[in-house]
């Protein structure tokens, strides 16, 4: 427990500060390790309602640790425990916000594509250089990006490994706002803090929904999403919702 | 450091550069592409240097290329153009716009092509009464770079930014102030001693605040009116924070003049 700094700035909201600033907060194993134990252990504490991630103005995350990696040969590799660091952290059923200044290379940028929502500075360049070091992005790069951008973009960046400025990535759906990057992590916090006053079942249903899109076929995704739809009716949340609409006053949720 | 092409002061949190080929009328080659990139990313992240001066030696301010670089042998294939606006011009004009401090021009005589261009791309343009400005690049086939083509139509509109780089006359100084391209002229003698002047002034103002202020005029370029105002509020949302905020409204009420340290 070193290598991020948590905090709770907001009501209902945590914020995990990657803080290995000597090494651009590359993602080594320890660091990976924490995130995913970081936020296990959010995901059980009731109080917390959503979770920002962000790096350092500089830096969100330069890759991953390439002295760790180079000690796997093919053997080591298999037995290698980050695909299951990287499922834990796709598995948190919370809302995730990645606030993202400066470089997200690589393994940081396959960990802004686990985001459920990406704000980024103006100062943000994202890249898979993984290429130039005779690898591929192995964390879900090719595919969360091809599924964000499409093949053709995917496939040119993927296979050069160029930077990708924030404007870029908002025009192709990487993030949904750029801030000036010295206000990005207050932005964040704010969006997650607004997230973080709706009801939590719902937005629970609402992030599976979502993130199952690439999953399932569109009936199959339209039956699930129906499933949810009937299932929230039982929920104490959704009457308080529509009474309190109804009574022009703001809703009260208690995640019930 | 000694330079070949440039001369390079610091005094008063104030860098000065000057082009230094007089002979060439300041003319660009390799060196001195080299050499001023070199100066400016330095000053970019130099807390001590609050202003940019730049300015040349001799008649001229700086005639763009050195052709002398750039021989056509009728018989030989055709050169690649791109390829030094790729490597030397698009970045200094870059460094001239992103430097978060302000850039003075002191334009002392002829600023021809990509010379012109590098004066305008500067924050505050002063020129030498005697000093002329000309978009050469049609009298040999070519087109405005370094930023004229861009920079021209947002100073002039787009009726006279066709006619000056598609005519490629030599307009003096003062038209250029009418036009609205430079901020002013002054006497050729005085030329130096006003812009240190400024740049001088410059340097003891809120340095981080007028680098937001750069940053959301030339943001201004390609905003429409929603996105400008929501930068003025996420600018000013920065500014609020600076410490040289804090000093201005105490000097304030304090009835003292500010001491600004440019954070």
């Amino acid at each position: 427990m070193e290598y991020i700094k948590s905090s709770s700035p907001r009501a209902g909201v945590a914020l995990l500060e990657l803080n290995r600033p000597e090494k651009r907060n590359a993602l080594n194993n320890a660091t990976l390790q924490e995130i995913a134990d970081r936020l296990q252990n959010l995901e059980a504490d009731a109080a917390v309602k959503a979770v920002v991630i962000a790096g350092n103005l500089q830096c969100f995350a330069a890759g991953a640790d390439l002295n760790e990696l180079a000690q796997l040969d093919v053997v080591s590799i298999q037995q290698d425990q980050r695909p299951q660091l990287w499922k834990r952290i796709d598995e948190f059923s919370k809302p995730l916000i990645m606030a993202v200044n400066g470089y997200a290379l690589g393994a940081g940028f396959e960990l802004a594509l686990h985001g459920d929502i990406v704000l980024t500075g103006d100062n943000a360049q994202f890249a898979l250089p993984e290429i130039g070091l005779g690898m591929l992005p192995g964390a879900g790069g090719t595919q969360r990006l091809a599924r964000l951008v499409g093949q053709q973009l995917a496939m040119r960046w993927a296979m050069t490994g160029e930077m990708i400025p924030a404007q870029t990535a908002m025009q192709h759906g990487i993030s949904s706002q750029i801030c000036p990057a010295g206000l990005t992590v207050q932005y964040a916090l704010e969006l997650a803090e607004k997230i973080a006053k709706q009801a939590p079942l719902a937005i629970r249903v609402i992030k599976q929904s979502l993130k199952s899109i690439h999953e399932v076929s569109l009936s199959q995704g339209l039956k699930q999403e129906r499933q949810h739809f009937v299932w929230l009716a039982a929920t104490q949340d959704r009457q308080e919702g529509i009474s309190a609409f109804l009574e022009k006053r703001k809703p009260e949720f208690r995640g019930v | 450091m000694d330079y070949q092409t440039i001369i390079v002061e610091e005094k008063n949190a104030v860098g000065c550069l000057t082009f230094n080929r007089p002979k060439q009328l300041n003319s660009f080659n390799e060196t001195m592409h080299q050499e001023v990139s070199s100066v400016m990313k330095a000053w970019a992240k130099d807390s001590a240097i609050r202003a940019v001066v730049i300015s040349a030696e001799g008649r001229g301010f700086c005639a763009g290329q050195d052709l002398n670089d750039r021989v056509v042998d009728p018989n030989a294939d055709a050169p690649d153009l791109g390829l030094s606006i790729e490597k030397y011009y698009n970045p200094l004009i870059k460094l001239i716009t992103e430097m978060p401090k302000p850039v003075i021009c002191a334009v002392n005589g002829v600023a021809a092509g990509a010379g012109a261009n590098i004066a305008l791309a500067c924050d505050i343009v002063i020129a030498a009464q005697s000093a002329s400005f000309i978009q050469a690049f049609c009298r040999l086939g070519l087109v405005p770079d370094s930023g004229g083509t861009w920079f021209l139509p947002r100073l002039v509109g787009r009726a006279q930014a066709m006619g000056l780089a598609m005519l490629g006359d030599k307009i003096s100084a003062e038209r250029a102030v009418q036009l609205g391209m430079i901020w002013q002229t002054v006497e050729d003698d005085a030329l130096k001693a006003e812009a240190e002047k400024m740049a001088e002034h410059l340097a003891k103002q809120p340095t981080y605040g007028l680098s937001l202020i750069k940053k959301a005029i030339n943001a201004a370029a390609h905003n429409n009116l929603n996105d400008q105002l929501i930068l003025e509020r996420d600018l000013q949302r920065l500014a609020g924070r600076s410490s040289d905020y804090k000093e201005g409204v105490q000097a304030f009420m304090q009835k003292r003049a500010p001491e600004y340290k440019g954070c």
